[in-house]
């Protein structure tokens, strides 16, 4: 899937019909994200909600030479959610902090919509290493840079980046073969 | 080419998409990924297991706060109006021209048409003010009488109703919009249109004359398992004209003219 380059140029000329198009593009995956993250559904939606005005409002900002647009709302949806999970309100909450929650969720659920390839993801899930769940957590979940995860797993710096490489590569290919 | 596999097998690519390399390497990695389309593959692949992955791992489709986030944004669909579009191009002229050459002709056959049906409209008849209008429109359609009676109780609810012919993709379709100006509503018979190949389905457009000008206000969503064929969409538009247009599903940003089903405009 290529990224939508004039769906975004349409949106960064603020088109409601574009938003529209890029919310249901993006927006389950955004939600996985910041409720992997804030692990309170209604939090999440919350911090969803902030996290798409914050694109309506700041799309000028994304400039595609620097990146893609995926991960620019990638990096939006998880500081609005590292904001809230740093906020008051949300500190007298418990929280389940397990690191691989991402692959509790994904155990749990039963029914998927038709944008994920179910049976890939979760035969992947079944049969991925488990330091493939602590580095896809990190690096992509909760955002961290290479060197943080290198440090929190306590592995060399060049380790992280050819793992992060097989992890996703063994996903990918679960992906097209099931 | 061995510089590109380098690349794509140094896990660089993994970490540009999570975000985890700085802003320099980032735009060095743009760079390349905009110069050689095996890399800007191998980015994509990347990115749509990724959202695979996210969304898997989302308790739910969070569909339903769409509309809450573009009411705080204030942008809802109805209520924008879209502009033509801004590239000079000859064919789209030449259609525009089109659209409005026919709608000429139509408020021609429509002033004729109108004639007819006030000759209609002057016997009297009993309004069941109870039922829901939309079962009366579908029940309509089964016997003159009860058009009479349908005919009776849009009149007396201030219901304008806009009979849309069929356009030259498909001359036999024929929809009406009743327009219901106090509530901001139209209700859209349209029983007399072809189910929509699979992947499209027909989009409402509001029209304004001068200029015209083309505002969605709604899709005719699930049209196969709709019983009756009316659909109700809010249409707060100063509508001068109505037209129905094939699109993809989810809708356009423009209508697309070479699949305009029906077009009519108000009386």
């Amino acid at each position: 899937m290529k990224q939508p380059d004039l769906l975004i140029s349409k949106l960064q000329e603020k088109d409601p019909q574009a938003f529209t198009k890029i919310y249901e593009r993006y927006s389950e995956s955004t939600y996985g994200i910041i409720y992997s993250i804030v692990r309170d559904k209604e939090i999440a939606e919350e911090v969803l909600q902030d996290v798409f005005i914050k694109v309506w409002e700041n799309i000028e900002s994304y400039n595609p030479s620097k990146g893609r647009f995926f991960t620019w709302l990638l990096n939006i949806a998880r500081n609005t959610a590292i904001d809230k999970t740093r906020s008051k309100s949300f500190k007298n909450q418990k929280k389940n902090l397990n690191a691989d929650y991402f692959v509790s969720i994904i155990e749990q659920k039963t029914s998927f919509s038709t944008a994920v390839n179910a049976i890939g993801i979760k035969k992947y899930i079944k049969m991925v290493e488990p330091y493939c769940k602590d580095i896809i957590n990190l690096l992509f979940f909760q955002g961290y840079t290479q060197k943080e995860t290198a440090e929190e797993l306590q592995t060399p710096i060049g380790t992280i980046k050819t793992r992060s490489r097989n992890c996703i590569k063994s996903l990918r290919k679960l992906l097209i073969n099931e | 080419m061995s510089e590109i596999n380098d690349i794509i097998e140094s896990g660089s690519l993994e970490l540009y998409v999570v975000g985890a390399l700085s802003e320099k390497q980032n735009a060095e990695i743009t760079a390349v990924l905009k110069q050689y389309p095996e890399i800007e593959q191998e980015v994509n692949e990347i990115e749509n297991a990724l959202l695979q992955l996210s969304a898997a791992a989302s308790p739910y489709n969070p569909e339903q706060l769409l509309d809450r986030i573009k009411a705080k944004l204030n942008i809802g669909d109805s209520t924008k109006v879209i502009p033509i579009q801004k590239e000079d191009n000859k064919t789209k002229v030449l259609m525009w021209l089109g659209w409005v050459a026919s709608i000429a002709l139509l408020i021609g056959i429509f002033s004729l048409w109108n004639k007819n049906k006030e000759l209609e409209q002057q016997i009297e008849v009993v309004a069941t003010e109870n039922k829901d209008l939309e079962t009366q429109i579908s029940e309509s359609r089964a016997s003159e009488e009860k058009t009479k009676e349908l005919l009776a109780v849009l009149r007396d609810r201030n219901i304008q109703t806009v009979e849309l012919q069929g356009q030259q993709i498909a001359p036999e379709a024929f929809a009406a919009v009743h327009w219901d100006k106090e509530n901001n509503r139209v209700y859209i018979d349209a029983k007399h249109l072809p189910t929509p190949p699979e992947g499209k389905e027909y989009q409402v457009w509001s029209l304004t004359l001068e200029p015209l000008t083309p505002t969605s206000i709604g899709l005719l969503s699930n049209f196969e398992s709709d019983e009756n064929k009316i659909f109700i969409l809010e249409n707060i538009n100063l509508s001068e004209g109505f037209g129905i247009t094939l699109e993809p599903k989810g809708g356009s940003a423009t209508p697309t003219l070479e699949q305009l089903y029906t077009l009519g405009t108000v009386g």
